[in-house]
Formats: structure tokens, sequence, C-alpha cells
């Protein structure tokens, strides 16, 4: 794909590049945007990036983004969170499952720029900044709940939102509500029993 | 994936006049070049694959309407805004209350992921998981009109028994529209030519010589709320979902029950099927066979006969039509044995 020259004359790869590194202090670019356009503008294309501001992590990012990325791509690629795994990539496997606004989704499936102002969390932003894990990852720790663990990150947040939802109240029910999370490995009982301790802890905090 | 204008439109005035055009009646959405987008959980899954190609999405999800995303209940009815999402109607205990078919098909729809993101206008809107539609490279007549159906003599095992034509075998694979469909819903559409109530029945459309027209919807139409009617059977009412795995799978079959009870005589039956037909698909014949009848065993198993009398199975799908049998005739039983 050339690269397409932003008005700021930055070019979209060195934009991108910067946007990993120096993201939470980046301005918003004066980019060709649909939505940020005045209405006298002319009219959108539809390769021109679009601006969409975001909360992730409790940091805001400011990113210029072609409209067809999904929130995942924005976030692996865009800015560097490669903790959220791309799986299978059409809403079927759970690997790529953040929080947005504390609600469970699915990223793969969400076109970045529809989460203007949204608050996402990814499993980077799950543990304390001293390095003590949340406490859905201690659980996963503690009973082994993973071999390879390339779905683990979705299984984690994925668990957290079965929590907070009041979904987790039986055995029954943590693998009715968490069956959007494949484990190739089969980890599952260990799976549930992580998250049986999780929301005991998290109940008693 | 085909790139893309991305917009914002503020109010459904707004979203129905940027969809406007002048042929809107002869497109169907699912072919415009503009279209809406809500959850996205099917769409941006099909236009990865490149099965829809818009130019152009209009994202719903800041209209500011606040009745599009309330659950309103009163004596008699059930609203449902259409940007209401499935985690949210599935988790409402006043509706698993009164209507505990519409709870139970949306819990047991997809995952807790999809249901956080998918609304319900969209659920009821999705377009079918055929194999064959979903890769471009095959023909498929409802994705490409005229090309052909790969899945009349391919692998059919997932497809639809009932409703089907020379065209087109492919599933309607929701729950929530099976429960809607019995419970004699309505959809309240908004377009530029005007505001409309449509019974839920109309909505969808069987695919006959043209199946890529699926819906009754103009491109420029948009669904603003679907509602329910709270009758002497809705808290009798049951929806029981057959699958390959027990959970986060398509139904092979399904069945959507809602009963009015005289003691053990059944007064009146709402029946729909799901995972056997091209359409959320009443099944009249089977209410009739129970109207009046004392609902045992044998009445559920005349009724579920009934239900299947005109289906038409293709190599691998046959099993659909005992499990379908089994399914209601289960269905039936569960339902007569709840607290009306």
């Amino acid at each position: 794909m050339p690269d397409a020259k932003m008005s700021s004359g930055l070019s979209r790869r060195m934009f991108m590049t910067a946007s990993v590194s120096a993201a939470a202090a980046m301005p918003l670019v004066n980019s060709p945007t649909r939505a940020a356009q005045p209405a006298s503008a002319k009219p959108a294309e539809p390769r021109d990036l679009s601006a969409v501001s975001m909360r992730i992590n409790k940091q805001t990012y400011n990113l210029a983004l072609d409209n067809r990325t999904s929130l995942l791509d924005a976030l692996r690629d865009h800015v560097g969170l490669t903790g959220t795994k791309k799986g299978c990539d059409h809403g079927q496997c759970g690997a790529c499952t953040v929080l947005i606004d504390g609600k469970r989704v699915l990223s793969c499936l969400s076109f970045a720029v529809m989460n203007q102002g949204r608050e996402i969390t990814t499993v980077e932003g799950l543990a304390s900044t001293d390095g003590e894990l949340h406490p859905v990852q201690q659980a996963f720790v503690d009973h082994d709940a993973f071999q390879c663990g390339y779905c683990t990150p979705g299984q984690i947040m994925s668990a957290i939102g079965c929590i907070n939802e009041g979904h987790a109240g039986s055995e029954d029910d943590i693998r009715e509500y968490m069956s959007g999370n494949l484990c190739r490995c089969a980890a599952y009982p260990n799976i549930v029993a992580a998250i049986v301790q999780a929301r005991d802890e998290i109940r008693r905090a | 994936m085909r790139p893309f204008v991305y917009e914002r439109p503020t109010s459904v005035s707004a979203a129905i006049a940027m969809a406007s055009r002048v042929d809107a009646v002869r497109v169907p959405p699912t072919g415009a070049d503009t279209q809406f987008i809500a959850g996205g959980t099917n769409l941006a899954d099909y236009m990865k694959l490149g099965v829809a190609q818009p130019d152009r999405l209009l994202d719903l999800n800041t209209l500011a309407e606040p009745a599009l995303r309330q659950i309103r209940i009163n004596d008699d009815t059930i609203r449902f805004g259409a940007l209401v999402r499935m985690g949210e109607a599935a988790d409402n205990v006043d509706v698993r209350r009164r209507c505990p078919a519409l709870a139970d098909s949306l819990k047991f729809a997809a995952s807790g992921q999809l249901r956080n993101m998918a609304s319900l206008g969209g659920n009821v809107l999705q377009r079918t998981r055929c194999e064959y539609f979903r890769e471009i490279s095959w023909p498929c007549n409802k994705r490409e009109p005229g090309s052909g159906c790969a899945a009349m003599e391919g692998s059919n095992r997932q497809h639809a028994v009932l409703g089907t034509s020379d065209a087109c075998i492919a599933t309607y694979h929701g729950d929530f529209a099976q429960a809607l469909v019995a419970l004699d819903a309505t959809v309240e559409i908004e377009g530029p030519r005007g505001r409309r109530t449509l019974a839920f029945a109309k909505l969808h459309k069987r695919p006959g010589d043209t199946p890529d027209i699926e819906t009754d919807l103009a491109a420029d139409e948009l669904i603003t709320a679907i509602e329910v009617r709270l009758e002497r059977w809705s808290s009798r009412s049951r929806y029981l979902k057959i699958r390959d795995r027990e959970s986060y799978a398509f139904a092979l079959a399904s069945a959507a029950v809602a009963l009015d009870m005289d003691g053990e005589t059944v007064r009146s039956a709402r029946i729909a099927l799901g995972g056997v037909a091209t359409v959320p698909w009443r099944a009249r014949e089977a209410e009739d066979a129970l109207q009046g009848k004392v609902l045992d065993e044998a009445a559920a198993q005349e009724a579920a006969e009934a239900a299947f009398a005109d289906a038409r199975p293709r190599e691998h799908n046959a099993f659909k039509i005992p499990l379908g049998k089994r399914t209601l005739v289960r269905a039936l039983l569960e339902t007569r044995d709840m607290k009306g």
C-alpha cells in the first residue's frame, strides 16, 4: 500500500511508528477525516483516514486510522499492545476479548473508528502499577488455567466480564457464559476453577 | 475488505435521510452502497469475507433518541428499542418473568461477548451462515443472483428443510426471531416515506426465486423498535435449542412455544421452529393440530408430524426432520409443565 501523505507532512508509516512510541502524548493530527470534518469540506473518500480518540488502559490515544481497521488491529499494530490476541478474526474464538466501557466484547468485530470516546481495557491494563496481578490473572496462575497461553488474555478479559455481569454464580453458569472463549488445549476445568477462586476473591473485596 | 466511508448520524431522521435514495424500495438493504451498522457482529464479519461490500457505513450508535436504548414493559406490552443489546434484554428480570421464551432465545444465542455487542434490530436481520454464502468463490443465488446454489448438491448438513426453494436452502440461524414470530411481535420501521408497523412474521421473506431479497425492508429504512404484546400465554412460554455442542453454536433444531391452557386442554398454541427453516418459521399446522386437545405425548407427536409434513430434505440434512420433531415434542411437554 503506498504511504498516504498526511496533511501534517508525516507519512502514514511514520505516523504509526510515532503513535506507538508517543501515543499518550500524541496531539490529534489534522488528517482528512470525515468524523472530524466541517460540513463545508469536500465529501469523504473511502480511503480517507479517520481520527479516533480512545482511552486505552487509562491513557488517551489519538489515532488516524483507515476505517477498515478493527479495534484488535488498532490495539496490536497501531498502539503496540500485543497482549490481545488474534485467533480466528471472525468472532468465533474469543481470543481478542477486551472490555469496552467495562463490558466484554470481541475487538476483531469492532471497527476501531466506532470506538470514539470509549474506555478500552486490555490485559495489559489489569495489573497494578507495582506489578500486583488482578485477581483473575492470579487465579489463572494458581490453577494452571492454560497450556499454550494463546487464548489466555481473552479468557481473562472474558472472565472479568462474566464475573462483573453476575454470571459466575455456579460452575454450570461459568461454563455457559464463558462458552465464547475456546481453548484448543482444553484447559477448561482449570479455567472454571480459576474463575471460581477469582469470583470469591472479588466478592470478598 | 473494500474501503468505505464512515459517518455518524445523530438522529433517526438524519440516518434515514443519509441513506435515502430514489430507488430504495427496489434495492435490498444488503445490496445497498450505504448500509447501517450497530453491533457489527454480522456485518463486520461479512465485510471481511467480501460477502458484504458497502461503500459507506452509517453508525447507529451515535443516534441520540433514548427510546432506541430502552426496554419498556407495562401491563400489556414489552417494547425493545432497536439498539438494546442482546445481553441486556436476556438479563432483564422482567422480560424473563413475563415472557421466558424471549429471554431464553437471547440467552442461548451467540456468546457473552457477542450478546454485549449485538443490537436487537441487527440480530433479527442477521444473514445466514450457509458455508457457500460465506465463501465468495462458490456460486450462491443469495449472494450473486443467478449464479446457482452450491449447497444443493454440496455439504448441506446445516441447511433448511422447510421454506426452501430450488434457488436456496440456506437456514435462518437466529434464535430471538423464533420467539418473536411465535409471539406475534411487531416491528416499527422508519424511512424517508414515513413510519410503518409491520408484523414480525412479514419481515423475513422466503427465498423463492429471489433469495437475495431477505426482508421487507427498503435500503433506506431502519427498524427502531420491536414490540411484543403480553397475553395469557406469554408467561407459559419456552425456547428449546438443540445444538452440536451444548453452548455457543447455531441450532440444529429449536422450538419456541407459548401455550394458553385450560387445565389439561390447549386453548391455543403458538409455535415457531428454528434451525430447520429458511426464515423464522411459524408452525401453524402444528398449532391447529393442538387446539382443543389434551396435551399429552401423543398430541405433541401429532403436532410435530404436522409441523414437518412439508419438509424437503437434501442429502445430509434429513436428520433434522426427526430431530426437529423430537425438539418440538419436548418443548411442548416442558411448556405444558410450566406454571401459567
